[in-house]
């Protein structure tokens, strides 16, 4: 069912305490900062949050992690220069972080939304981060088990919307929003235009409309 | 001949010329982040190179300038880059697609340290206070045809990054198939460890500083190593 919502407070309205929410965004690029603000201002808390990244700067979901309401991050790159919000909760021992290759990050967020039950992937093999995995030799070379990522909420930009709840983006703002439209429950998107059913090619919509629910156009 | 073929070390940016130089004409190629990105400022209009972004884009220009920076187009770095004509993006399942796939033809990366069996470690010191992040690094050592490293050949310490076995954690293994440093050009391949040449010191001096046993290139046997 696909709503067209006034407001992202009304838009982010039904998101629960302890609920799992993905967020679209490569550093700033992509990131609903609007649609952030209002989870931040509805007062949700014991989040894992699914994104690239653990915030940066004084903004988006940096503040979210700021404010205490990020149980745990699943991420593969937190520390960065301006991550100073993460990286004093981590090393107060105030948030999980559950540090995960970005290649595969991606593709566990696509199986989620495949209906995929796992895969192998040669990403990893013989590292710290597939320690306690289970391994396989398949197709010439050492792999390793990777489960889905599924999340009951993502939280994503794109440029355009139609009636029909299509969508395009612009650039490499892409990035996580069609895998996590598809890997979650219930799939929210700010926009910064909303045109008319037809008005977008059918050749050139990036995600289909099946995976979105709300749609809020931001200024 | 001697495989000598500069009286000085080698600076970043001499370095950086030197990868780019080997790098083969219509090669799809991702410069990682930091240093490696010094790369693409030496690549000619005659090479044809297509260069990857991880965060979903082939067909990466120079970096933005002025009005040209637009925050939705950035590199792994998050710098602000420009798009070439016949440019594509993609979701990041997608573009690391792309590298597992074995699509990618050269990676260039950063090393803490590479073995003599080509594992690579780049994306976290072991230390116990340290916040570990690993972006996309393992994701290109294990999916781009050939991986090099652009790296100084010693630690502020003096102590080699060419090593035996590596002491940080792991990036990938046996993924490494070149390093560039500024001392020398090593191959490594199934016969071990070759320089391919040295700059500002003698084969002899060179293999002192490493250990790890080296092989000098050998012309006639060239045909047996890789890529060269």
């Amino acid at each position: 069912m696909l709503n067209f919502i006034d407001t992202v407070g009304q838009a982010v309205a039904g998101i629960k305490d302890g609920s799992t929410v993905m967020i679209g965004g490569f550093g700033n690029a992509g990131q609903p900062f609007e649609l952030i603000d209002a989870l931040l201002d509805s007062g949700a808390t014991d989040l894992t949050v699914v994104n690239n990244n653990a915030g940066q700067g004084d903004q988006g979901l940096a503040l979210l992690i700021k404010e205490g309401r990020v149980r745990k991050m699943i991420c593969s790159f937190p520390r960065q220069s301006d991550s100073w919000h993460f990286d004093a909760k981590y090393k107060a021992g105030e948030i999980e972080l559950e540090l995960v290759p970005q290649g595969n990050l991606a593709e566990r967020i696509r199986a989620a939304g495949a209906g995929i039950g796992g895969f192998f992937t040669p990403t990893g093999y013989g590292t710290m981060l597939a320690e306690g995995k289970h391994t396989r030799f398949l197709d010439g070379k050492w792999q390793v088990f990777e489960t889905p990522i599924h999340a009951d909420v993502a939280l994503i930009k794109a440029l355009k919307a139609d009636g029909k709840g299509n969508l395009v983006y612009r650039k490499t703002a892409r990035n996580f929003g069609p895998i996590m439209a598809a890997a979650a429950k219930h799939t929210i998107v700010q926009v910064s235009e909303i045109v008319p059913t037809g008005a977008l090619d059918p050749e050139n919509v990036v995600t289909p409309g099946i995976y979105v629910n709300s749609i809020v156009k931001v200024a | 001949m001697s495989i000598q073929t500069s009286t000085t070390p080698l600076g970043r940016d001499d370095l950086a010329r030197l990868v780019a130089r080997d790098i083969a004409p219509g090669s799809f190629v991702n410069l990682g982040i930091g240093q490696p990105t010094l790369v693409s400022n030496y690549l000619t209009e005659e090479q044809n190179i297509t260069l990857h972004t991880e965060n979903g884009m082939l067909g990466m220009g120079p970096e933005a300038k002025g009005e040209e920076i637009d925050g939705d187009l950035i590199n792994a770095g998050k710098i602000p880059v420009t798009e070439l004509p016949g440019a594509s993006y993609f979701h990041h399942a997608d573009s690391f697609a792309i590298m597992r796939g074995g699509h990618l033809d050269i990676c260039v990366l950063g090393a803490f340290q590479v073995s003599a069996t080509g594992d690579l470690a780049n994306w976290h010191t072991g230390a116990p206070d340290a916040i570990p992040a690993v972006g996309g690094a393992m994701d290109l050592a294990t999916g781009a045809k050939d991986v090099f490293v652009m790296m100084t050949l010693l630690t502020r310490e003096g102590v080699s990054k060419l090593v035996e076995h590596c002491s940080y954690p792991l990036t990938g293994v046996g993924c490494v198939t070149r390093v560039y440093t500024d001392k020398a050009v090593f191959l490594i391949g199934p016969d071990g460890v070759t320089v391919r040449e040295t700059f500002g010191c003698t084969f002899e001096e060179l293999q002192a500083l490493v250990p790890v046993p080296l092989v000098p290139f050998d012309e006639k046997a060239a045909g047996a190593v890789v890529g060269v």
